[in-house]
């Protein structure tokens, strides 16, 4: 396990080294650029501290296997180191075309925690708080990674005490207690609408509402719990909102332009709104990210919704990365 | 154990058809584990979609219903971080061969200690009987409606040929014989696989002049061959493998060997370098 101190490792080493300190203990992997670091870090390093390692036929068993052995209404963390698409796409090449697709991808009502980290120091910091998250509200957290994350190199402080949440430390409305399997419970999991024994009802209204409502209610309703952004010159009369690696150009343009401020959401899903809405009023806002159509419209949605003045985006795909000079000529 | 402490009695009654396959298979995994006296709460079954995938659901255990044609994909999982629990894969022929199939050969090539009872009644019966892998040749389904122009899977021998320690295949029409080669599944190390070709009067019978579950019993046993009693002048192995050359189920114990196990490998990885 990494001890405190100066690190200087890249994207992909630094996530799985965190995920062992936050105490992942199963990896399931299937090979993908610009992944696969990551997954050849795991199969070295888990075993070694009591883990499991599998590399299985597809990303769905993968998938699958990291469910099984974490069981339902599930803590685990997924991590998504984005690419350029659609369909096989830009192989090594960066993007953030994910962005909707973590939050939305699945069919029916649902909620994530979706968090993106733009540097590695908040790799390592954000993969822990994922696995934090997953384990207090029972719930699949995607880390959003990218290409350039993944692969940059840079130095990492590793703390001398990190707090890890341990299953039902915490009491969150709409949180279950945690039972294992093999403990004589005789847990009925289905992946159909059950009740609260977990028997399948599916063909009644409240059972389904239920359900439903409290797994999207216990992360909706404890948003300002959970999100996390960064703020700089709230007051100022122009705003650039953006995350992850694009967000990296907002700073140089800060340090030019005194009247620039930045929010920026370590929390993508649930949109952090409770930290959003102070800031929005009557301000110009200018969004920046690698996709043509993504966090912008949530954005957009909830700054109208708070009194907004405008909305500018900026928006590059194609691999190339925000620049300062980008911003620069939107101002 | 009483029948009614292994199946959770306020679910009763069960879904499925009259004349189904399903009671005789339920009772013959009742029986099977009942007279191994192994330990429930240290037991996990584990099913995908279908009607077979509705099983592990009354069983009076942990159990886990899991996306269609994933089931031998959580099991992994389940398996591999609680070595200590037995892991029973319960599903049908068209969620673990035809949405499922790469799970299956791959979680046989791992020679990992799950075991599967695969219930084959050759049809998609909870969709409402549809053309399956399993399907004979010429047989009419609700998409196949002027009958089956693909050949079916012999489910037992790919499972055998990927690698499992133990495979069978049986019929409902042999229930003693299933309760045996269950146990021998249950307490065979690695991965065990039990086929039990099962009818579906109501969904595939029907359609195929065999709605009475009787006839499509009888039709099951006379498509039946011992595989001592299989002649062996066929040119090569693979002449006997499927419906579509013989017409025939070959029924009895296919294979039961001592690979090594998935997860186990490790460990002896391990005592042999100490013994350098």
């Amino acid at each position: 396990m990494l001890t405190s101190g100066r690190y200087f490792l890249s994207g992909n080493v630094i996530t799985a080294e965190a995920a062992l300190l936050a105490g992942c203990r199963f990896y399931g992997g299937y090979p993908i650029t610009p992944s696969s670091e990551l997954m050849e870090h795991m199969s070295a390093r888990i075993e070694n501290e009591g883990g499991v390692f599998i590399q299985t036929e597809d990303e769905i068993s993968a998938i699958a296997a990291v469910i099984g052995a974490a069981m339902t209404e599930t803590p685990i963390v997924i991590v998504d180191v984005m690419r350029g698409g659609p369909s096989t796409g830009q192989v090594t090449v960066v993007s953030q075309g994910d962005v909707l697709q973590a939050r939305f991808g699945s069919h029916g009502d649902y909620e994530t925690i979706v968090l993106a980290p733009n540097s590695v120091q908040e790799l390592f910091d954000l993969t822990i708080k994922a696995f934090n998250l997953s384990v207090m509200f029972r719930n699949p957290v995607i880390l959003l990674s990218d290409a350039e994350l993944a692969h940059m190199v840079e130095k990492v402080d590793v703390p001398e005490k990190i707090d890890i949440v341990g299953y039902n430390d915490y009491k969150i409305e709409g949180v279950p207690e945690f039972v294992p399997v093999g403990i004589g419970a005789k847990l009925a999991i289905t992946g159909l609408t059950h009740n609260e024994k977990g028997y399948p009802v599916t063909t009644d209204v409240q059972v389904h509402r239920n359900l439903v409502t409290r797994i999207v209610n216990k992360i909706i309703n404890n948003e300002p719990m959970i999100s996390d952004v960064e703020i700089i010159n709230p007051d100022a009369e122009t705003i650039i909102v953006s995350y992850g690696i694009s967000s990296r150009a907002a700073y140089p343009v800060l340090k030019k332009h005194k009247d620039v401020g930045l929010f920026r959401p370590r929390t993508l899903w649930p949109f952090p709104e409770s930290k959003f809405k102070d800031i929005a009023k009557g301000k110009r806002i200018i969004n920046v990210e690698m996709n043509l159509r993504g966090y912008g419209l949530e954005v957009e949605r909830v700054g109208r919704k708070y009194g907004a003045k405008s909305f500018e985006f900026i928006k590059l795909i194609g691999g190339e990365v925000p620049r300062p000079s980008h911003i620069e000529e939107v101002l | 154990m009483e029948f009614f402490e292994f199946y959770r009695k306020d679910r009763w009654p069960h879904q499925f058809c009259p004349g189904c396959g399903l009671g005789t298979i339920m009772n013959a995994i009742y029986k099977a584990f009942n007279d191994l006296k192994m330990d429930i709460n240290k037991t996990v079954f584990v099913s995908g979609i279908g009607c077979t995938g509705r099983v592990p659901g009354y069983i009076n255990a942990d159990s886990v219903h899991t996306t269609h044609g994933r089931a031998l994909a959580y099991a992994t999982g389940i398996k591999l971080a609680r070595p200590d629990l037995n892991v029973i894969v319960i599903s049908g022929d068209g969620d673990l061969f035809a949405i499922g199939g790469n799970h299956i050969i791959h979680a046989a090539r791992r020679n990992i200690d799950i075991k599967v009872i695969a219930v084959n009644n050759a049809t998609y019966g909870l969709t409402g009987g549809q053309l399956a892998p399993t399907t004979p040749y010429n047989m009419v389904t609700t998409t196949s409606p002027y009958g089956n122009r693909e050949y079916p899977f012999a489910l037992a021998d790919l499972v055998a040929a990927s690698g499992a320690n133990y495979v069978a295949r049986w019929t409902t029409a042999h229930p003693n014989q299933l309760v045996n080669s269950l146990k021998q599944a249950f307490t065979t190390r690695g991965f065990s696989f039990v086929e039990v070709i099962s009818q579906c009067p109501v969904n595939f019978g029907r359609r195929n002049k065999m709605g009475d579950p009787v006839f499509h019993l009888r039709w099951i046993k006379e498509h039946s061959l011992p595989i001592s009693k299989v002649s062996f002048d066929v040119k090569t192995p693979y002449d006997i493998l499927d419906l579509n050359t013989k017409g025939i189920y070959i029924i009895g114990e296919l294979v039961r060997r001592n690979r090594p196990v998935y997860g186990e490998i490790l460990r002896e990885e391990e005592n042999a370098t100490s013994i350098e």
